[in-house]
Protein backbone atom coordinates (compact mmCIF):
# COMPACT_ATOMS: atom_id res chain seq x y z
CA UNK A 1 0.00 0.00 0.00
CA UNK A 2 1.08 3.28 -0.13
CA UNK A 3 1.89 5.74 2.75
CA UNK A 4 -0.94 8.59 4.16
CA UNK A 5 1.94 11.07 5.53
CA UNK A 6 0.06 14.23 7.34
CA UNK A 7 2.98 16.66 6.90
CA UNK A 8 6.77 16.50 7.06
CA UNK A 9 9.43 18.54 8.21
CA UNK A 10 13.37 18.38 8.36
CA UNK A 11 14.80 19.24 11.69
CA UNK A 12 18.24 21.32 11.77
CA UNK A 13 18.88 20.65 15.02
CA UNK A 14 17.69 18.87 18.14
CA UNK A 15 16.33 22.14 19.30
CA UNK A 16 14.09 22.60 15.71
CA UNK A 17 13.12 18.78 16.14
CA UNK A 18 11.78 19.95 19.36
CA UNK A 19 9.90 23.01 18.45
CA UNK A 20 8.70 20.95 15.64
CA UNK A 21 7.29 18.17 17.98
CA UNK A 22 5.50 20.77 19.83
CA UNK A 23 4.28 22.41 17.72
CA UNK A 24 2.64 19.18 16.13
CA UNK A 25 -0.84 18.85 18.14
CA UNK A 26 0.31 15.06 19.18
CA UNK A 27 0.70 14.68 16.13
CA UNK A 28 4.19 14.28 15.46
CA UNK A 29 6.16 11.33 14.72
CA UNK A 30 10.11 11.25 14.91
CA UNK A 31 11.33 10.11 11.23
CA UNK A 32 15.19 8.61 11.83
CA UNK A 33 16.20 5.61 9.46
CA UNK A 34 12.70 4.93 9.11
CA UNK A 35 13.27 1.20 8.51
CA UNK A 36 10.45 0.35 10.69
CA UNK A 37 8.45 3.64 10.57
CA UNK A 38 8.27 4.02 6.80
CA UNK A 39 7.00 0.10 6.65
CA UNK A 40 4.49 0.84 9.06
CA UNK A 41 3.28 3.91 7.35
CA UNK A 42 3.12 1.88 3.80
CA UNK A 43 1.06 -0.78 5.71
CA UNK A 44 -1.06 2.22 7.03
CA UNK A 45 -0.55 0.89 10.60
CA UNK A 46 0.24 4.63 10.71
CA UNK A 47 -1.58 7.16 8.95
CA UNK A 48 -1.33 10.85 9.34
CA UNK A 49 1.63 11.63 11.05
CA UNK A 50 3.31 14.37 10.86
CA UNK A 51 6.89 13.26 10.21
CA UNK A 52 9.69 15.06 12.04
CA UNK A 53 12.71 13.54 10.02
CA UNK A 54 15.99 13.80 12.19
CA UNK A 55 18.34 12.03 10.27
CA UNK A 56 19.96 14.87 9.16
CA UNK A 57 21.23 15.63 12.48
CA UNK A 58 24.55 15.34 12.49
CA UNK A 59 25.15 15.55 16.12
CA UNK A 60 23.32 12.52 16.89
CA UNK A 61 25.96 10.28 15.22
CA UNK A 62 28.68 8.87 16.29
CA UNK A 63 30.62 6.46 18.19
CA UNK A 64 32.86 8.16 21.36
CA UNK A 65 34.73 6.25 24.43
CA UNK A 66 35.72 8.54 27.29
CA UNK A 67 36.47 7.71 30.69
CA UNK A 68 34.96 4.28 30.80
CA UNK A 69 32.27 4.92 28.99
CA UNK A 70 30.77 4.23 25.94
CA UNK A 71 28.37 6.64 24.24
CA UNK A 72 26.75 5.75 20.53
CA UNK A 73 24.29 8.29 18.86
CA UNK A 74 21.35 8.05 18.27
CA UNK A 75 21.36 8.31 14.92
CA UNK A 76 24.38 5.69 13.96
CA UNK A 77 23.35 3.20 11.80
CA UNK A 78 23.45 -0.52 12.35
CA UNK A 79 25.89 -0.59 10.22
CA UNK A 80 28.38 1.86 11.47
CA UNK A 81 27.64 0.10 14.84
CA UNK A 82 28.64 -3.18 13.58
CA UNK A 83 31.58 -2.09 11.61
CA UNK A 84 32.83 0.13 14.79
CA UNK A 85 36.39 -1.62 15.66
CA UNK A 86 35.21 1.13 19.21
CA UNK A 87 32.36 -1.02 19.74
CA UNK A 88 33.82 -4.27 19.46
CA UNK A 89 36.76 -4.00 21.19
CA UNK A 90 34.27 -1.89 24.30
CA UNK A 91 30.72 -3.73 23.46
CA UNK A 92 31.17 -6.85 21.81
CA UNK A 93 27.54 -7.70 22.26
CA UNK A 94 25.94 -4.75 19.80
CA UNK A 95 28.38 -5.92 17.53
CA UNK A 96 26.63 -9.53 17.54
CA UNK A 97 23.67 -8.45 17.76
CA UNK A 98 24.06 -6.33 14.63
CA UNK A 99 24.59 -9.15 12.51
CA UNK A 100 21.28 -10.38 13.62
CA UNK A 101 19.41 -7.61 12.79
CA UNK A 102 17.34 -7.17 9.65
CA UNK A 103 19.52 -7.38 5.91
CA UNK A 104 22.18 -5.55 4.77
CA UNK A 105 20.26 -2.69 2.72
CA UNK A 106 18.21 -2.32 6.09
CA UNK A 107 21.43 -2.20 8.42
CA UNK A 108 22.21 0.50 6.39
CA UNK A 109 19.71 2.66 7.13
CA UNK A 110 18.46 1.54 10.41
CA UNK A 111 19.44 3.86 13.51
CA UNK A 112 20.37 2.15 17.01
CA UNK A 113 18.32 4.66 18.64
CA UNK A 114 15.73 4.56 16.37
CA UNK A 115 15.40 0.27 17.55
CA UNK A 116 15.53 1.62 20.82
CA UNK A 117 12.82 4.19 20.64
CA UNK A 118 10.71 1.83 18.78
CA UNK A 119 11.31 -0.86 21.16
CA UNK A 120 9.88 -3.79 19.04
CA UNK A 121 9.87 -6.89 21.79
CA UNK A 122 11.80 -8.84 19.27
CA UNK A 123 14.47 -6.27 18.66
CA UNK A 124 17.74 -6.76 19.71
CA UNK A 125 19.28 -3.88 20.55
CA UNK A 126 16.77 -3.13 23.57
CA UNK A 127 17.62 -6.17 25.06
CA UNK A 128 21.53 -5.58 24.69
CA UNK A 129 20.92 -2.48 26.41
CA UNK A 130 19.53 -3.77 29.60
CA UNK A 131 22.09 -6.80 29.82
CA UNK A 132 24.88 -3.98 29.36
CA UNK A 133 23.13 -1.99 32.29
CA UNK A 134 23.02 0.60 29.44
CA UNK A 135 21.87 4.57 30.12
CA UNK A 136 18.99 6.21 27.46
CA UNK A 137 19.83 10.11 27.04
CA UNK A 138 17.09 12.17 26.08
CA UNK A 139 16.33 16.13 25.24
CA UNK A 140 12.88 17.53 25.88
CA UNK A 141 11.34 21.25 26.32
CA UNK A 142 11.98 19.90 29.78
CA UNK A 143 15.96 19.71 29.03
CA UNK A 144 17.49 16.45 29.16
CA UNK A 145 16.89 13.08 31.12
CA UNK A 146 19.07 9.99 31.45
CA UNK A 147 16.94 6.67 31.76
CA UNK A 148 18.30 3.75 32.96
CA UNK A 149 17.59 1.08 30.42
CA UNK A 150 15.52 -1.44 33.24
CA UNK A 151 13.16 2.09 33.20
CA UNK A 152 13.14 2.46 29.65
CA UNK A 153 11.72 -0.38 27.86
CA UNK A 154 7.63 -0.31 29.47
CA UNK A 155 5.77 -2.39 26.47
CA UNK A 156 4.69 -3.24 22.87
CA UNK A 157 6.53 0.28 21.18
CA UNK A 158 6.32 1.76 24.28
CA UNK A 159 9.34 3.45 26.34
CA UNK A 160 9.68 5.98 28.78
CA UNK A 161 10.00 8.65 25.99
CA UNK A 162 7.20 11.17 26.37
CA UNK A 163 5.70 12.18 23.37
CA UNK A 164 7.82 15.24 23.25
CA UNK A 165 10.65 14.03 23.99
CA UNK A 166 13.80 12.68 21.78
CA UNK A 167 15.89 9.75 22.34
CA UNK A 168 19.89 11.44 21.65
CA UNK A 169 22.64 8.73 22.53
CA UNK A 170 22.66 5.42 24.72
CA UNK A 171 25.88 5.42 27.08
CA UNK A 172 27.22 2.24 28.95
CA UNK A 173 30.06 1.26 30.46
CA UNK A 174 33.15 -0.12 28.74
CA UNK A 175 33.70 -4.12 29.04
CA UNK A 176 35.88 -4.81 31.90
CA UNK A 177 39.34 -6.96 31.24
CA UNK A 178 38.24 -10.67 31.17
CA UNK A 179 34.67 -9.35 30.73
CA UNK A 180 32.63 -11.69 28.27
CA UNK A 181 29.37 -11.04 26.49
CA UNK A 182 27.38 -12.97 24.35
CA UNK A 183 24.22 -13.09 21.95
CA UNK A 184 22.37 -15.78 20.91
CA UNK A 185 19.17 -16.04 19.48
CA UNK A 186 16.76 -18.66 16.84
CA UNK A 187 15.07 -17.46 13.80
CA UNK A 188 13.93 -19.38 11.15
CA UNK A 189 15.58 -17.42 8.48
CA UNK A 190 18.35 -15.14 8.62
CA UNK A 191 17.02 -11.76 9.38
CA UNK A 192 13.76 -12.75 10.67
CA UNK A 193 12.30 -11.62 13.89
CA UNK A 194 14.03 -13.63 16.62
CA UNK A 195 11.66 -16.64 18.21
CA UNK A 196 13.77 -16.33 21.35
CA UNK A 197 16.90 -14.43 22.09
CA UNK A 198 19.24 -14.41 24.96
CA UNK A 199 22.12 -12.20 26.03
CA UNK A 200 24.32 -13.18 28.50
CA UNK A 201 27.39 -10.43 30.12
CA UNK A 202 29.59 -12.09 32.72
CA UNK A 203 31.28 -9.48 34.45
CA UNK A 204 33.14 -9.47 37.90
CA UNK A 205 29.99 -8.48 39.39
CA UNK A 206 28.33 -11.33 38.17
CA UNK A 207 26.17 -12.48 35.37
CA UNK A 208 23.44 -10.60 33.85
CA UNK A 209 21.06 -12.09 31.29
CA UNK A 210 18.26 -10.49 29.36
CA UNK A 211 16.10 -12.31 26.72
CA UNK A 212 13.71 -10.80 24.08
CA UNK A 213 11.06 -11.79 21.89
CA UNK A 214 9.62 -13.63 24.93
CA UNK A 215 6.90 -11.06 26.06
CA UNK A 216 5.27 -7.08 25.69
CA UNK A 217 9.56 -6.02 26.30
CA UNK A 218 12.87 -7.37 27.33
CA UNK A 219 13.45 -8.77 30.51
CA UNK A 220 16.19 -9.01 32.50
CA UNK A 221 16.01 -12.64 33.59
CA UNK A 222 17.39 -12.14 37.71
CA UNK A 223 16.80 -15.08 39.35
CA UNK A 224 18.54 -16.96 36.26
CA UNK A 225 21.39 -14.21 36.85
CA UNK A 226 21.58 -15.29 40.95
CA UNK A 227 21.91 -18.77 39.75
CA UNK A 228 24.61 -18.87 37.30
CA UNK A 229 26.12 -16.68 39.90
CA UNK A 230 25.98 -19.50 42.44
CA UNK A 231 27.50 -22.12 39.59
CA UNK A 232 24.06 -23.43 39.49
CA UNK A 233 23.26 -23.77 35.57
CA UNK A 234 20.50 -26.67 35.81
CA UNK A 235 18.29 -23.93 38.31
CA UNK A 236 19.30 -21.33 35.82
CA UNK A 237 17.79 -23.02 32.91
CA UNK A 238 14.74 -24.08 35.02
CA UNK A 239 14.58 -20.20 36.22
CA UNK A 240 14.77 -19.00 33.02
CA UNK A 241 12.21 -20.82 31.25
CA UNK A 242 9.68 -19.73 34.27
CA UNK A 243 10.65 -16.03 34.28
CA UNK A 244 9.35 -15.57 31.23
CA UNK A 245 5.58 -15.35 30.17
CA UNK A 246 5.88 -15.59 26.13
CA UNK A 247 2.85 -15.08 23.84
CA UNK A 248 2.15 -17.85 21.13
CA UNK A 249 1.74 -16.91 17.99
CA UNK A 250 2.14 -18.77 14.42
CA UNK A 251 6.22 -18.58 14.67
CA UNK A 252 6.02 -20.46 17.97
CA UNK A 253 4.39 -21.99 21.14
CA UNK A 254 5.07 -20.66 24.28
CA UNK A 255 6.08 -23.85 25.29
CA UNK A 256 8.39 -23.98 22.41
CA UNK A 257 9.74 -20.29 23.39
CA UNK A 258 10.26 -21.47 26.81
CA UNK A 259 11.83 -24.15 25.48
CA UNK A 260 14.47 -22.35 24.09
CA UNK A 261 15.07 -19.77 25.86
CA UNK A 262 16.97 -22.96 28.37
CA UNK A 263 18.63 -24.00 25.24
CA UNK A 264 20.17 -20.91 24.56
CA UNK A 265 20.85 -20.33 28.41
CA UNK A 266 23.90 -23.71 27.64
CA UNK A 267 24.28 -22.49 25.12
CA UNK A 268 25.57 -19.02 25.62
CA UNK A 269 27.29 -20.44 28.91
CA UNK A 270 29.05 -23.15 26.65
CA UNK A 271 30.44 -20.35 24.64
CA UNK A 272 31.35 -18.69 28.35
CA UNK A 273 33.35 -21.70 29.34
CA UNK A 274 35.16 -21.98 26.05
CA UNK A 275 33.18 -24.83 24.46
CA UNK A 276 31.69 -25.30 21.16
CA UNK A 277 28.23 -26.57 22.13
CA UNK B 1 1.19 25.85 14.30
CA UNK B 2 0.90 22.87 12.02
CA UNK B 3 2.12 25.39 8.89
CA UNK B 4 5.71 24.09 9.77
CA UNK B 5 5.26 20.61 8.22
CA UNK B 6 4.68 20.27 4.78
CA UNK B 7 2.72 18.20 2.88
CA UNK B 8 4.71 19.06 -0.23
CA UNK B 9 8.65 18.90 -0.23
CA UNK B 10 10.77 20.25 -2.19
CA UNK B 11 14.18 18.16 -3.22
CA UNK B 12 17.55 18.33 -5.31
CA UNK B 13 19.54 15.06 -5.69
CA UNK B 14 21.51 13.78 -7.95
CA UNK B 15 19.85 10.62 -9.59
CA UNK B 16 22.49 8.19 -11.98
CA UNK B 17 24.91 11.07 -12.33
CA UNK B 18 22.01 13.73 -13.37
CA UNK B 19 20.58 16.93 -11.61
CA UNK B 20 17.21 16.09 -10.05
CA UNK B 21 14.94 18.83 -8.76
CA UNK B 22 11.29 18.00 -7.67
CA UNK B 23 8.32 18.51 -5.30
CA UNK B 24 7.55 15.52 -3.49
CA UNK B 25 4.47 14.34 -1.60
CA UNK B 26 5.66 13.89 2.38
CA UNK B 27 4.51 10.08 2.10
CA UNK B 28 5.77 8.87 -1.83
CA UNK B 29 8.59 6.88 -0.71
CA UNK B 30 12.09 6.98 -2.74
CA UNK B 31 10.79 4.09 -5.55
CA UNK B 32 7.43 5.27 -6.49
CA UNK B 33 9.02 8.63 -6.87
CA UNK B 34 11.85 7.01 -9.53
CA UNK B 35 9.44 4.95 -11.32
CA UNK B 36 5.99 7.47 -11.60
CA UNK B 37 7.94 10.85 -11.81
CA UNK B 38 11.60 10.00 -13.34
CA UNK B 39 10.25 7.05 -15.37
CA UNK B 40 13.11 4.78 -14.05
CA UNK B 41 11.28 1.71 -13.72
CA UNK B 42 14.08 -0.81 -13.13
CA UNK B 43 13.93 -0.85 -9.23
CA UNK B 44 10.51 -2.51 -8.21
CA UNK B 45 7.45 -2.36 -6.16
CA UNK B 46 6.67 -5.35 -4.64
CA UNK B 47 6.14 -5.81 -0.75
CA UNK B 48 6.55 -2.40 0.11
CA UNK B 49 7.76 -3.63 3.48
CA UNK B 50 11.14 -4.02 3.11
CA UNK B 51 10.87 -7.63 3.17
CA UNK B 52 11.81 -8.56 -0.48
CA UNK B 53 14.76 -6.25 -1.85
CA UNK B 54 12.64 -5.89 -5.40
CA UNK B 55 13.28 -1.81 -4.50
CA UNK B 56 17.00 -2.20 -3.91
CA UNK B 57 18.82 1.33 -5.06
CA UNK B 58 22.09 2.75 -4.44
CA UNK B 59 22.14 5.37 -2.27
CA UNK B 60 25.25 7.56 -0.97
CA UNK B 61 27.09 4.48 -1.70
CA UNK B 62 24.92 2.37 0.61
CA UNK B 63 22.36 -0.52 -0.91
CA UNK B 64 18.56 0.16 0.36
CA UNK B 65 15.53 -0.06 0.58
CA UNK B 66 13.72 2.69 -1.67
CA UNK B 67 10.42 1.53 -0.33
CA UNK B 68 11.67 2.48 3.47
CA UNK B 69 12.87 6.14 2.50
CA UNK B 70 11.14 8.60 1.20
CA UNK B 71 11.71 10.88 -1.51
CA UNK B 72 11.48 13.75 0.72
CA UNK B 73 14.91 12.06 2.60
CA UNK B 74 16.51 12.55 -0.66
CA UNK B 75 17.56 16.04 -0.29
CA UNK B 76 21.60 15.84 -1.75
CA UNK B 77 21.47 12.49 -2.04
CA UNK B 78 23.12 10.44 -4.82
CA UNK B 79 20.93 7.91 -6.17
CA UNK B 80 21.81 5.50 -8.35
CA UNK B 81 19.04 2.66 -10.00
CA UNK B 82 19.96 -0.01 -12.20
CA UNK B 83 19.42 2.35 -15.34
CA UNK B 84 22.35 4.27 -14.16
CA UNK B 85 24.63 1.07 -13.27
CA UNK B 86 23.84 -0.36 -16.70
CA UNK B 87 24.81 2.88 -18.77
CA UNK B 88 27.88 3.27 -16.77
CA UNK B 89 29.11 -0.25 -17.57
CA UNK B 90 29.84 -0.66 -13.91
CA UNK B 91 27.77 -4.04 -13.00
CA UNK B 92 28.36 -5.23 -16.66
CA UNK B 93 31.08 -7.97 -15.47
CA UNK B 94 28.06 -9.01 -12.84
CA UNK B 95 25.08 -8.87 -15.86
CA UNK B 96 27.00 -11.19 -17.68
CA UNK B 97 27.47 -13.59 -15.56
CA UNK B 98 23.68 -13.79 -14.28
CA UNK B 99 22.64 -14.29 -18.06
CA UNK B 100 25.60 -16.88 -18.27
CA UNK B 101 24.51 -18.77 -14.98
CA UNK B 102 20.72 -18.65 -15.70
CA UNK B 103 20.34 -16.38 -12.68
CA UNK B 104 17.17 -15.14 -13.75
CA UNK B 105 13.89 -16.31 -15.16
CA UNK B 106 11.07 -13.69 -14.71
CA UNK B 107 13.67 -10.94 -13.48
CA UNK B 108 11.59 -9.02 -11.53
CA UNK B 109 14.25 -9.59 -8.19
CA UNK B 110 17.30 -9.38 -10.75
CA UNK B 111 17.45 -5.41 -10.48
CA UNK B 112 17.21 -5.49 -6.82
CA UNK B 113 19.67 -8.21 -6.57
CA UNK B 114 22.78 -6.99 -9.05
CA UNK B 115 22.29 -3.28 -6.34
CA UNK B 116 22.64 -5.69 -3.21
CA UNK B 117 25.26 -8.39 -4.73
CA UNK B 118 27.79 -4.85 -6.32
CA UNK B 119 27.46 -3.80 -2.39
CA UNK B 120 28.96 -7.42 -1.78
CA UNK B 121 31.40 -7.06 -4.45
CA UNK B 122 32.62 -3.24 -4.20
CA UNK B 123 34.17 -4.45 -0.93
CA UNK B 124 37.08 -6.30 -3.47
CA UNK B 125 37.27 -9.42 -1.35
CA UNK B 126 36.10 -12.81 -2.76
CA UNK B 127 33.11 -13.97 -0.43
CA UNK B 128 32.58 -16.91 0.73
CA UNK B 129 29.27 -18.32 -0.59
CA UNK B 130 28.06 -18.45 2.95
CA UNK B 131 29.03 -14.68 2.98
CA UNK B 132 27.19 -14.03 -0.52
CA UNK B 133 23.69 -16.29 0.97
CA UNK B 134 23.79 -14.09 4.10
CA UNK B 135 24.62 -10.80 2.03
CA UNK B 136 21.59 -11.42 -0.30
CA UNK B 137 19.31 -12.99 2.48
CA UNK B 138 16.89 -10.23 2.05
CA UNK B 139 16.49 -10.59 -1.54
CA UNK B 140 13.89 -12.82 -2.71
CA UNK B 141 13.48 -14.51 -5.69
CA UNK B 142 10.94 -16.84 -6.32
CA UNK B 143 12.20 -18.89 -9.61
CA UNK B 144 15.77 -19.95 -9.27
CA UNK B 145 16.10 -21.61 -6.01
CA UNK B 146 19.30 -18.76 -5.51
CA UNK B 147 22.23 -21.30 -6.48
CA UNK B 148 22.38 -20.17 -9.60
CA UNK B 149 22.52 -16.08 -8.29
CA UNK B 150 25.41 -17.50 -5.83
CA UNK B 151 27.42 -18.97 -8.81
CA UNK B 152 26.93 -15.77 -11.04
CA UNK B 153 28.02 -13.49 -8.14
CA UNK B 154 30.72 -15.92 -6.82
CA UNK B 155 31.99 -16.14 -10.19
CA UNK B 156 32.48 -12.46 -10.62
CA UNK B 157 33.77 -11.88 -7.07
CA UNK B 158 36.67 -14.75 -8.26
CA UNK B 159 36.85 -12.59 -11.97
CA UNK B 160 37.12 -9.25 -10.57
CA UNK B 161 40.09 -10.77 -7.92
CA UNK B 162 41.69 -12.43 -11.41
CA UNK B 163 41.38 -15.69 -10.15
CA UNK B 164 38.96 -17.03 -11.83
CA UNK B 165 37.47 -17.86 -15.64
CA UNK B 166 34.63 -15.74 -15.63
Amino acid sequence: MKASAGGYARAESVGHALDLLAGSDGQGRVLAGGQSLIAAMNMRLSVGDLLVDISKISELSGVIVSGGTLRIGALTRHAQVGASQVVRTHAPLLTDAVSHIAHAAIRNRGTMGGALAHADPAAEFPACALALGATMHSEGPEGARAIPAEDFFEEVFTTALKEDEILTSMTLPVAEEGEVQILEEVARRSGDYALVGLCLVKRASGHRVSLFSVGPKPILATVAMAALDAGDLEAAVDAVSSEIDPPSDTQASAAYRRHLAGVLLRRAVARLKGDTA
Amino acid sequence: MTEMFRDKIDVSLTVNGEPVEARVPAGQHMIDFLRLELGLTGAHVSCEHGVCGACTIRVDGDAVRGCLMLAAQADGAEVWTVEGLTDTNAISDLQDAFVARNALQCGFCTPGMLVAAEELLSKGDVPSRAEIREHLSGNYCRCTGYEAIIDAVESVAQGRAGKGKT
